[in-house]
């Protein structure tokens, strides 16, 4: 029967859906700041990546504990998104579990949702006690961890454990009223019908605790999906397109400018007819710049990676450089990455990157620039990094760290000059010797002097 | 003794080239294996090996250069693409078909950049090179020192392991030694870096609390526990940093650092 309530919650949902999808937009726009890369070859091995990575978070266990209680987390949102489409029909035509008919099928997803819905409370509030309570170094430790990501963290927490408990406080008023009628409820209930008692018997009381934990656990749902874009916790969307666009080829190979090359070719032969230049929409040419000092700069790629970063830490928990006490960290070069653009670009319903940047900043000393470089990111952190490729290898979703600080690194470098001293005679000595040390190239073969080898008889 | 051992005329591309030969490999000794005396010793075992099982091999000699890689990773790729231009034309004009290095920073820049520049070739690391001379049972490791039960860890390089995925490989030579190996706790996938690779080789370590080659030392020590150990590399940069560390640790007298080439050659009774 379709009444006021059903109406009501119809133009609920058009408004989060559609803020929602708005919202979606201003992120796409984001992202599309950054240069284009071809990305869509290989897209047997591209899917075949994203199920074992994304889908079956293969690289989280790494580490079994939270990879356990993510899993809890990650399937009981799946499977009690079914519930959720349930409680959507049910919501536009007023009906009453809709898809009871299923039988025994429906008492089975029921009972695992309940089953699900329990270990996701007991997930949450473990993270909650390791973050707020035991303090996981990689969870509070870092410059970037700053007032909101780690309000962020607690507040996705506390509300799925609302939602869930909504859940439960829907599921036992039904089962309870459907016990004071004497009719059996459609499906499997072992948690609540465990607690079937704790909200009394009164049918009143009953239906309006159902109706508001109905409800709440909807409401909730579209208010959760409209935090997201501002909150870390936006990688349960983005974590499958950013695997299935990650690099398939060997981590060592990093990337080759064609324009350095054709550049060179012309300056050794002079014969060499180098492609025309790229021209944008009125003809003119696109400057393109040597390395990266601001997000257009980046490929949209490693902008999307800054969408998909969950502030786990674990890049920054196995960087060399952070664990020797140097001031870089991986987890803020693509949370740094994500900020500008925001600040640059658009910024999502509720997350501004000015609302918490000055906190926390320590032994960072940016300056007034307002580009990724220097006004986020500085070059002491840049020049810490090994290029050892362990916060790659580390990162559940497969972001590329260590292809931003190479971008970075290049713009010191190529346009600023600005390496090292050190770094500069390393350069100046291949120039010169062939080598980065100051050796005679004469002297290159002189390691094979008297050298010997037993005979054969 | 003299007359059991004979000179090697380690042969260069030109003058195979002159020959009109062409030779099965060829051997890319890289900058630290020609010019950093600790390294030296490492090309020098290697050679060995290569001449005791009779691999028809060349090297560059002087007309070998640097192949870019520092300069690539400090991002100057401007010098990087000049050396690996320069470099790819020496070897296409020579037909280079397939290349062994024991530097995985040169393996890594001539196996994975080199191919968008142009240069073409089969490369391989001489732990993978290693490897099959031991299964084909041309190296049978045998006639020189004993490894048997002597304490030993390898120390992965990234550019083999994480940049190649190459971590049974040098794992695989060790175990033919039939010594006692033992992991570090940060090993294969989780390895730590030496602190040496992104051209930090070449420039002082940025402020922090521990030097990065300290701290790989430590876990290696405390692996390798009390007494005589060695700690096993294949790369010639975390050489450099894993011997600065056991020295820093003053630990030189019972702890050795060997590149897996000179162990098996060593066992093979090739050098001292």
């Amino acid at each position: 029967m379709i009444g006021i309530e059903n109406i009501v919650f119809l133009i609920v949902a058009a408004i989060g859906i559609g803020l929602f999808v708005w919202q979606i937009r201003k992120i796409r726009k984001n992202i599309l700041i950054g240069r284009d890369v071809e990305l869509a070859d290989n897209p047997s091995e591209r899917i075949n990546k994203t199920l074992l990575v994304a889908f079956g978070q293969q690289k989280m266990f790494k580490r079994m504990l939270p990879a356990v209680l993510h899993l809890f987390v990650y399937v009981g949102f799946l499977v009690i998104n079914i519930e959720v489409l349930e409680i959507l029909i049910d919501g536009i035509f007023g009906t009453h579990r809709i898809l009871g008919f299923a039988g025994i099928l429906y008492s089975g997803l029921m009972a695992v949702n309940e089953i699900l819905a329990a270990l996701v409370i007991i997930a949450c509030v473990i993270f909650l006690w390791r973050r707020n309570v035991t303090h996981v170094p990689r969870l509070a430790n870092g410059v970037e961890m700053r007032a909101w990501p780690k309000l962020d963290a607690n507040l996705i927490l506390i509300t799925e454990i609302v939602l869930m408990i909504a859940l439960f406080a829907f599921n036992i008023s039904d089962l309870k009223l459907a016990e004071l009628r004497g009719a059996h409820l459609a499906g499997a209930f072992p948690v609540s019908s465990m607690f079937v008692n704790v909200l009394g018997s009164d049918p009143d009381t009953l239906h309006v605790i159902g109706r508001v934990g109905w409800w709440f656990h909807i409401l909730g749902i579209l208010a959760f999906m409209n935090y997201l874009p501002s909150s870390k916790h936006f990688h349960i969307i983005m974590a499958f397109p950013n695997v299935y666009y990650s690099k398939l080829l060997p981590k060592g190979k990093f990337t080759t400018n064609p324009a350095i090359t054709h550049e060179i070719k012309a300056m050794l032969d002079p014969s060499y007819q180098p492609p025309a230049p790229e021209v944008d929409a009125e003809g003119n040419p696109v400057m393109q710049r040597f390395g990266a000092k601001d997000v257009e700069d980046l490929t949209w790629k490693q902008l999307m990676d800054s969408y998909t970063c969950t502030e786990c830490g674990r890049c920054t928990s196995v960087c060399p450089a952070n664990i020797t006490g140097k001031l870089l960290s991986p987890r803020k070069i693509v949370m740094d990455t994500r900020d500008r653009m925001e600040e640059k670009g658009e910024h999502p319903a509720i997350f501004k990157p000015n609302h918490y940047k000055e906190m926390g900043v320590e032994r960072v000393e940016v300056t007034e620039e307002k580009t990724l470089l220097r006004g986020y990111i500085t070059p002491e952190e840049l020049w810490a990094c090994t290029s050892c490729n362990a916060c790659v290898e580390s990162c559940p979703v497969n972001i590329d760290q260590l292809s931003t600080i190479m971008d970075l690194r290049r713009y010191l470098v190529l346009e600023e000059s600005a390496a090292p001293a050190s770094l500069n005679a390393m350069f100046t000595n291949i120039e010169n010797n062939g080598a980065p040390w100051a050796f005679s190239p004469a002297d290159r073969f002189n390691w094979a002097d008297e050298l010997y080898v037993p005979s054969k008889n | 003794m003299e007359e059991n051992k004979r000179l090697v005329k380690v042969p260069t591309m030109a003058q195979m080239a002159a020959n009109g030969e062409e030779p099965e490999i060829l051997f890319w000794v890289g900058c630290a294996g020609a010019f950093d005396d600790r390294y030296k010793r490492v090309t020098r075992a290697f050679v060995q090996i290569l001449e005791h099982v009779g691999v028809k091999y060349a090297v560059l000699g002087t007309e070998e250069s640097c192949t870019g890689d520092p300069a690539k990773r400090a991002g100057n790729e401007f010098l990087f693409q000049m050396q690996a231009l320069t470099n790819i034309e020496v070897l296409n004009a020579y037909n280079v078909k397939k290349i062994v290095t024991a530097c995985p920073h040169c393996f890594n820049t001539i196996k994975n950049e080199y191919p968008d520049l142009g240069g073409n070739y089969e490369v391989i690391h001489h732990s993978t090179f290693l490897q099959q001379l031991i299964n084909e049972g041309k190296v049978k490791v045998q006639g020189g020192e004993a490894f048997t039960g002597k304490r030993i860890t390898f120390h992965d390089s990234c550019y083999l392991g994480r940049a190649n995925d190459i971590y049974e490989a040098p794992r695989d030579v060790l175990a033919a030694l039939d010594a006692d190996l033992v992991e570090m706790k940060r090993s294969r996938a989780n390895g730590l870096c030496c602190g040496a690779g992104g051209a930090q080789m070449f420039k002082e370590p940025e402020p922090g609390k521990k030097d990065i080659n300290i701290e790989r030392t430590e876990e290696a020590l405390a692996t390798l526990g009390a007494g005589n150990g060695v700690i096993a590399t294949a790369c010639p940069f975390c050489m450099v940093m894993m011997n600065d560390g056991v020295k820093n640790k003053e630990q030189e007298e019972s702890v050795k650092v060997f590149d897996i080439a000179e162990l098996i050659a060593q066992a093979e009774g090739l050098s001292k």
